[in-house]
């Protein structure tokens, strides 16, 4: 009896298994890889232009009412990003402890995006700009699209009696306005910009074809997790900077695979409960075998 | 400025041949060159352009010199004094060519029921056209005793000039709102002229030029612009031009890069101070303190202003920090911005550290145990029932 069960139980698991493996290759053509919008906009960041002047961190602050982050009293200091700090510049070291390279974190604006996959109610999603965007009106709290963020980038306010998810949204409202994100407003070298998707596409390669020994020959967001609508040009290793190798796949897109595959047609939940079903009449009739025996000793 | 198309209507077309004419007048010597320096430099202050120093110049010469009665009640003088001692334009030059000092007590000669007489003519050949202006600040307390001249207390003089005035220009903190003499326990009830105005409700346009003295040209080139444009500066909501009082000191400050990179003194005569740094950790009141300070210093004196001395700014032209925040307690910033340092890359997104990997594994490991021992005390549960059962068969058997 004890082996029967471990070896149904354990052939079920397998054939479980190999089903939802098998419709993975198909399915994944059908939830595929997003592409930019015709409207898409996006921003390029160029750290050989940066200076490091912070003017950006304090615009961005002015543009979306966000207090200062002060910590001795005096200074604006914040130390990563958070639910006061959209956007900040940051200092990239090597192992000498020598600084290499200004490194501006803020959203990357992901054509797929893993914190809007992850929201279960939408209340992260993209505009018809590509602008990854909260809608406080349907959010529930549950920071899901902090864990679904590849780049850490959403912050929740966990000192609010009425928390929000904080994180930059391009300046959507200016861009309303006909402006365009203060960070690149400000920025008094060009090393953020802002445009079109394509052009600033074309215009980072042109700036590596133009000076392929200032740059790394890559421009981080054209491909990385399925693509971003911030792109990075850089002289260090993007790994230095803090961008993480995240391979050519977008976040969502393997999880968006097993379950559509799982779900497909309702097809395994059939399977699962035909199989369940299956094994309750098996064991129904076992024991009633067993009773009417018993009640056959009994009587003897 | 708020507009340029508010001007006097009859004013000449802008001529500045006209302004050789000024050679002519007896009371003064000056240059017509000189004239217009001293213009275009009052002009600019307040933020004009050339050709409105070049109006005002007309104005003055047409005659139009705006009437000003200059009131003194709880105060040092200091205001005046410090206007006494400004060269560009000089006092001469303001009192005699741009604008018609009517009632002064600590520049006219005259006294007693001559000078009041001068007052009283002065409001009635110019009623609601003359500039009132208010040094120092008017005791409130018992009915306003302790500051009375010609028998009137400060309160009741107040009211009488400021009422028929075209505008009401407090100079200095005193009479902006309070200064030294409102300063705790404030015996005497001390208060500005605008708080004075509010409680007498008289509808008549207030600038205040607080400051411990106010800086002069701040005072002139607001008076000149409503004498010439016929507009007052835009104000801030504590009725200060914002031409000068829209930033900070440390906004401008001279030795502001020393805050960003966090080099302070902190001794007088310490090697950072005799360096130069910032005064900051020394109590000044620059991060919040609104004025022009840093870069319109005192009387045409390069670095003639506490900060440019090595002394830190006392906040004496803001309400509540002047004469009472501690001269060496530290400021509070009012627009904080970043320092000359750098946060440094977060570790890798995603990434998990040796620590909280280990303490995942221990809170998984607990469980799995757990859920294993609760199973065999299930098994063995079940084995015991079962044997119950089968005892109680023999029993029954």
């Amino acid at each position: 009896m004890t082996t029967d069960r471990r070896r149904f139980l354990g052939g079920l698991a397998t054939v479980a298994t190999t089903a939802a493996v098998a419709s993975v290759p198909g399915s994944a053509k059908a939830s595929g890889k997003k592409e930019p919008s015709p409207t898409a906009v996006a921003m390029l960041y160029d750290t050989t232009l940066c200076i490091g002047c912070k003017t950006c961190v304090v615009a961005c602050r002015e543009a979306n009412g966000n207090e200062p982050e002060v910590r001795d009293g005096m200074h604006d200091a914040p130390m990563a990003l958070s639910s006061d700090t959209r956007n900040i510049i940051q200092l990239a070291k090597n192992e000498k402890d020598e600084p290499i390279s200004y490194m501006k974190k803020q959203c990357m604006h992901c054509l797929d995006p893993g914190c809007a996959a992850a929201c279960m109610l939408h209340a992260l999603k993209k505009d018809e700009k590509g602008v990854v965007h909260w809608d406080g009106s349907r959010c529930v709290g549950c920071r899901y699209c902090q864990i679904g963020c590849p780049y850490n980038i959403p912050k929740f306010e966990w000192e609010s009696a009425n928390p929000k998810i904080v994180k930059c949204e391009l300046c959507k409202h200016r861009l309303a306005e006909g402006e365009i994100p203060a960070c690149c407003e400000v920025c008094p070298r060009e090393a953020v910009i802002y445009g079109s998707y394509a052009e600033l596409l074309a215009e980072a390669k042109r700036r590596i074809a133009a000076e392929p020994n200032r740059y790394v020959n890559k421009v981080y967001g054209e491909t990385d997790a399925g693509g971003t609508q911030v792109f990075y040009l850089s002289h260090v290793p993007f790994e230095e900077l803090g961008l993480p190798d995240l391979g050519d796949h977008a976040v969502p897109e393997t999880v968006r695979n097993v379950q559509h595959t799982i779900y497909k047609g309702f097809a395994a939940p059939i399977a699962l409960y035909v199989t369940l079903g299956f094994v309750m009449m098996r064991n129904r009739r076992a024991n009633e075998a067993r009773e009417a025996a018993e009640a056959a000793n009994h009587q003897e | 400025m708020t507009s340029n198309e508010k001007r006097t209507p009859d004013l000449a077309p802008v001529d500045a041949s006209g302004i050789g004419a000024l050679e002519t007048r007896q009371h003064s010597k000056m240059e017509r060159r000189d004239f217009l320096k001293i213009v275009t430099a009052a002009a600019a202050t307040v933020g004009l352009s050339s050709s409105a120093a070049v109006e005002m110049a007309q104005a003055a010469l047409q005659g139009l010199k705006p009437s000003v009665i200059w009131l003194h009640f709880q105060e040092c003088t200091g205001c005046t004094e410090s206007m006494l001692r400004t060269s560009s334009p000089g006092i001469g030059e303001v009192i005699l060519d741009l604008i018609s000092l009517d009632y002064h007590e600590t520049l006219f000669a005259a006294a007693g029921h001559q000078i009041e007489a001068a007052l009283h003519q002065a409001m009635e050949e110019r009623k609601g056209e003359y500039i009132c202006v208010i040094e120092g600040a008017i005791p409130t307390r018992d009915g306003g005793v302790y500051c009375k001249i010609g028998g009137r207390t400060a309160m009741e003089l107040t009211d009488m000039v400021a009422k028929d005035a075209a505008a009401v220009v407090a100079i200095g903190s005193c009479a902006s709102w309070g200064g030294i003499p409102s300063a705790a326990p404030n015996p005497t009830g001390a208060t500005g002229a605008p708080e004075i105005l509010k409680m007498a409700n008289r509808n008549v346009p207030v600038v205040t030029i607080p400051g411990c003295p106010a800086n002069p040209y701040n005072f002139l080139g607001t008076v000149l612009q409503f004498v010439t444009m016929g507009t007052l500066p835009a104000l801030d909501e504590k009725l200060r031009p914002k031409f000068a009082y829209g930033r900070t000191i440390h906004e401008h400050c001279p030795r502001r890069a020393h805050f960003d990179a966090g080099r302070f003194a902190l001794k007088y005569g310490d090697e950072g101070h005799r360096e130069g740094y910032c005064l900051y950790r020394l109590g000044c009141k620059g991060p919040e303190t609104f004025a022009n300070c840093s870069t319109q210093h005192f009387n045409e004196v390069p670095g003639a202003w506490p900060i440019g001395l090595g002394h830190p700014c006392f906040g004496c032209t803001e309400e509540g920090i002047g004469f009472e925040a501690p001269l060496h307690a530290t400021a509070n910033v009012a627009r904080p911005t970043p320092p000359d340092t750098y946060p440094p890359i977060e570790g890798e997104p995603g990434a998990v550290s040796a620590v909280a990997s280990g303490l995942a594994g221990a809170i998984v490991g607990a469980i799995a145990g757990g859920a294993m021992v609760a199973s065999r005390k299930l098994e063995v549960g079940e084995a015991e029932m079962l044997a119950d059962r089968e005892a109680q068969k023999k029993r029954e058997g």
